[in-house]
């Protein structure tokens, strides 16, 4: 029904339409019409956050948990420029999300008047796509458009600028029913003839694998069922990058643990020496493939992807399938159960040679009974939490590899990290949105001491709203991952990778009125989790450990999968050399 | 070895997958791309070329359906094979393009530009600058005493090559279109 309304209780009616529940934003001059509306109105939750910045975390954290767009309201010229890190974020990764951004009115747009910012202009490169709203008639459209850009085809965020006078303004609400079909509709089914293909290598291959990524989850939950079906029927092993844990299950016997950079030494061998990769929403990512040239030399590749552009942009692939990963699974297990459900006998020779490489147990650490090890801890967290309605987030550094190791993941949107971009500051904020959309779950930010200061304030946020979110601190009192990479690289210069006058995180967490405690001793650790667990509150742990730890196992920059470093079982010098000049070059 | 015996590129559909992929040499490319004529749909064309390092050698736009509103942006682009294919894919997913044509690939097409060309001077140089641009086709849209301005259609080329024979006759400032293109046929 079309009705005669101010483009700012648009606004809060289109997000009622589309199902929003929750906002993340902070106000300002340019947005106070949409204010006023929020103010007057109890369907939409509004959270205030510290900073727009983790709005736009928050809102990540609330999308990646639930599967629905995320949605963050800012004010014009600082606001928007705050949430630039946020949304390319979200573009690295394909978080739907949508943004809305006050400007000044039309009429002063161009004349460098206060707080305007060009928001579409400096946003085109990080948002999926953008729209400066012009008229109050064509808000409630865009408004539904913009939803529905975000949630299609591969997932993204988009941004909707809207000027102050077209707020004030009175227009025609349209609702999303009305708004004519957009032309913008990516095609969900695959070929059916390259599935067959995929079926047919399926049966005769010898040395399989399937590579999944974060495309898994966001097909959906059915996507990551019909994987594991896949899995199991097929009996093939599935290694995952770092987005996609959890589309198959943790403790799935077919599981290799995560590839690329600081994967498994298992998972990275078999990708190296497979003769058909199934790569299901991956997107062959610099961390994932080390060198191009020397990339998993002998097998037959088939990239499942529902962005045209990410087939053969970095890996030459013999099938490309475009379309969404559930409905190509779907397809793909109909027709090879269809063909006999048959695999090749030789697969077990595979598993045999798999299972020799699991042997060396790459994740195995010397451990200490005076200093918590970081893997320790982590090792520790997961005894404690396993099983229970878990969210993690992280921030990124060492900390953040060490959980994506030793956590285990039994279902899809239980992860959320930084991936593409590498956002420190990122877990935090994220944190928060999990636990605003999951209020009884146990929200567990996994963090290192420098990342976690970078979004501190929003500690507040979490007070205020009583998220009950657990930061667990791995505290090396370093920039652990850049020391890594200058102990390595750089001939043990550590530049600037000391996190000095670190804050007592103990006080700070009673600053902000919540409950801290720090714990250095190993056999003190399982207390300190627990506390921290059953603390009805917000809660910092401050687990202060070893400091030069280095996190492996590691591929480095420039080198094959097959020449990977594996932390203990390697002398220390040996690591020094191992690293080429070539390959310094590379991030 | 593989026991699977896939040939490279047997999944293709089209013939257009069956080039070497990995030839090292840049093609030059003629691009036809639909889009909604809105704000910004031609800044996320050119932000993409200048975003991900991509060449654009020329690059036309106007609104060709006033009531439907799109626009036909020419672009001719330089890049490996396995570039002009991530150029055509990166180009498809902006939201506001309908359509990504390669006119290189698909079949035969006609390309043309417009160019302005002012040449000065007077006396014998005067006399040959209007006797090529007989042979060339061109017209006389402004004269002076000292001056003409010719206008010229054609292949990108033939502008080039009228350019270079008017330089010595006092070529002072040119202008160009860049290049319009269409498929031949249906
Ligand atoms: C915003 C931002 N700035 C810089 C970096 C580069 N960087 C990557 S990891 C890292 C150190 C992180 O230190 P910490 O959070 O303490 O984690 P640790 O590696 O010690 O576990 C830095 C500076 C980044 N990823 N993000
Ligand atoms: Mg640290």
């Amino acid at each position: 029904m079309s009705r005669s309304m101010t483009g700012a209780r648009m606004v809060v009616e289109a997000l009622r339409d589309q199902g929003v529940d929750t906002v993340f934003g902070y106000p300002g001059g340019a947005v106070l019409p949409i204010y006023d509306e929020i103010f007057q109105q109890n369907d939409i939750q509004h959270i205030l956050v510290r900073h727009e910045q983790g709005a736009v975390h928050m809102a990540e954290g609330y999308a990646r948990s639930t599967g629905k767009p995320g949605v963050v309201l800012v004010t014009s010229g600082p606001g928007a420029t705050n949430a630039v890190t946020g949304l390319t974020d979200a573009l690295l990764d394909s978080i739907p999300l949508v943004v809305l951004s006050g400007q000044v009115p039309t009429f002063m747009i161009g004349t460098d008047g206060f707080q305007e910012a060009d928001t579409v202009g400096i946003t085109r490169p990080c948002t999926k796509h953008n729209w400066l709203v012009k008229d109050t008639d064509s808000l409630a459209e865009t408004l539904h458009r913009a939803f529905h850009v975000a949630t299609s085809g591969r997932p993204g965020p988009v941004l909707v600028d809207i000027p102050k006078d077209v707020q004030f303004a009175t227009g025609t609400y349209v609702g999303p029913k009305q708004v004519e079909p957009a032309r913008y509709q990516p095609p969900r089914k695959g070929d059916v003839g390259a599935i067959t293909r995929l079926a047919e290598l399926i049966e005769r291959a010898e040395r399989p694998i399937f590579y999944t990524g974060g495309g898994v989850i966001n097909s959906g939950p059915a996507a990551s069922q019909l994987l594991t079906e896949l899995v199991e029927a097929t009996g093939f092993p599935v290694t995952s990058t770092l987005m996609g844990l959890g589309a198959y299950p943790g403790s799935g016997k077919n599981w290799l643990g995560m590839l690329g950079m600081h994967g498994l030494y298992e998972a990275n061998m078999a990708m190296h020496g497979c003769d058909l990769m199934i790569n299901l929403g991956a997107r062959f990512d610099d961390r994932i493939t080390g060198r191009v040239a020397d990339f998993s030399p002998h097998s037959v590749k088939v990239h499942v992807d529902i962005d045209p552009s990410s087939i053969n942009k970095v890996i030459r692939v013999d099938v490309p399938i475009v379309g969404d990963v559930g409905h190509v699974l779907e397809d793909l297990l109909k027709i090879w159960k269809s063909r006999g459900r048959k695999t090749n006998p030789a697969v077990k020779q595979w598993w045999a040679q798999i299972e020799q490489w699991r042997a060396r147990k790459c994740l195995s650490y010397r451990n200490s009974d005076k200093l918590i090890k970081p893997q320790y801890a982590i090792e520790r967290l997961e005894a404690l939490t396993k099983g229970r309605d878990r969210y993690i987030t992280t921030e990124v550094g060492q900390h953040q590899m060490w959980a994506a190791q030793y956590l285990h993941f039994e279902g899809p949107n239980r992860w959320m990290t930084s991936g593409g971009l590498g956002t420190m500051g990122y877990g935090l904020p994220a944190s928060i949105g999990v636990q605003v959309a999951h209020p009884e779950a146990l929200v567990i930010n996994v963090a290192g001491d420098a990342s976690w200061l970078m979004n501190m304030q929003e500690m507040g946020t979490a007070v205020q709203f009583r998220a009950p979110v657990k930061q667990f601190i791995l505290n090396n009192e370093r920039l652990g991952m850049v020391r890594q990479w200058q102990q390595l690289l750089h001939g043990e210069r550590y530049s600037q990778s000391w996190s000095e006058s670190l804050p007592d995180f103990v006080k700070l967490a009673e600053a902000f009125g919540c409950k801290g405690r720090q714990v250095s001793d190993p056999a003190s650790l399982d207390d300190a989790i627990r506390e921290m667990i059953d603390y009805d509150g917000p809660f910092i742990l401050d687990v202060l450990v070893e400091k030069h730890e280095n996190c492996f196992p590691m591929i480095p920059s420039g080198k094959p999968h097959n020449e990977m470093l594996l932390g203990d079982l390697e002398a220390a010098e040996d690591i020094g050399t191992a690293i080429q000049s070539d390959g310094a070059v590379l991030v | 070895m593989s026991a699977l015996k896939l040939e490279r590129g047997a999944s293709s559909h089209s013939a257009y997958d069956l080039r070497d992929y990995h030839a090292a040499g840049e093609e030059r490319h003629t691009l036809a791309v639909i889009v909604d004529n809105e704000a910004g749909a031609l800044a996320r064309v050119i932000g993409l070329f200048s975003g991900r390092g991509y060449n654009i050698d020329s690059l036309t736009v106007a609104e060709v359906d006033h009531t439907g509103h799109r626009s036909r942006i020419t672009l001719v682009t330089r890049g490996t094979p396995a570039v002009i294919e991530q150029i055509k894919a990166q180009l498809g997913r902006i939201v506001p393009v309908h359509e990504v044509h390669d006119l290189t690939v698909e079949g035969p097409s006609v390309e043309r530009e417009l160019g302005l060309f002012k040449v000065m001077g007077g006396g014998e140089k005067r006399v040959e600058a209007l006797r090529i641009s007989d042979i060339f086709r061109a017209k006389v849209v402004d004269s002076t005493l000292e001056s003409f301005v010719f206008e010229i259609t054609g292949t990108p080329e033939k502008l080039d090559a009228f350019a270079d024979l008017m330089r010595p006759l006092g070529l002072a400032e040119v202008a160009r279109t860049g290049v319009a293109a269409l498929s031949r046929g249906r």
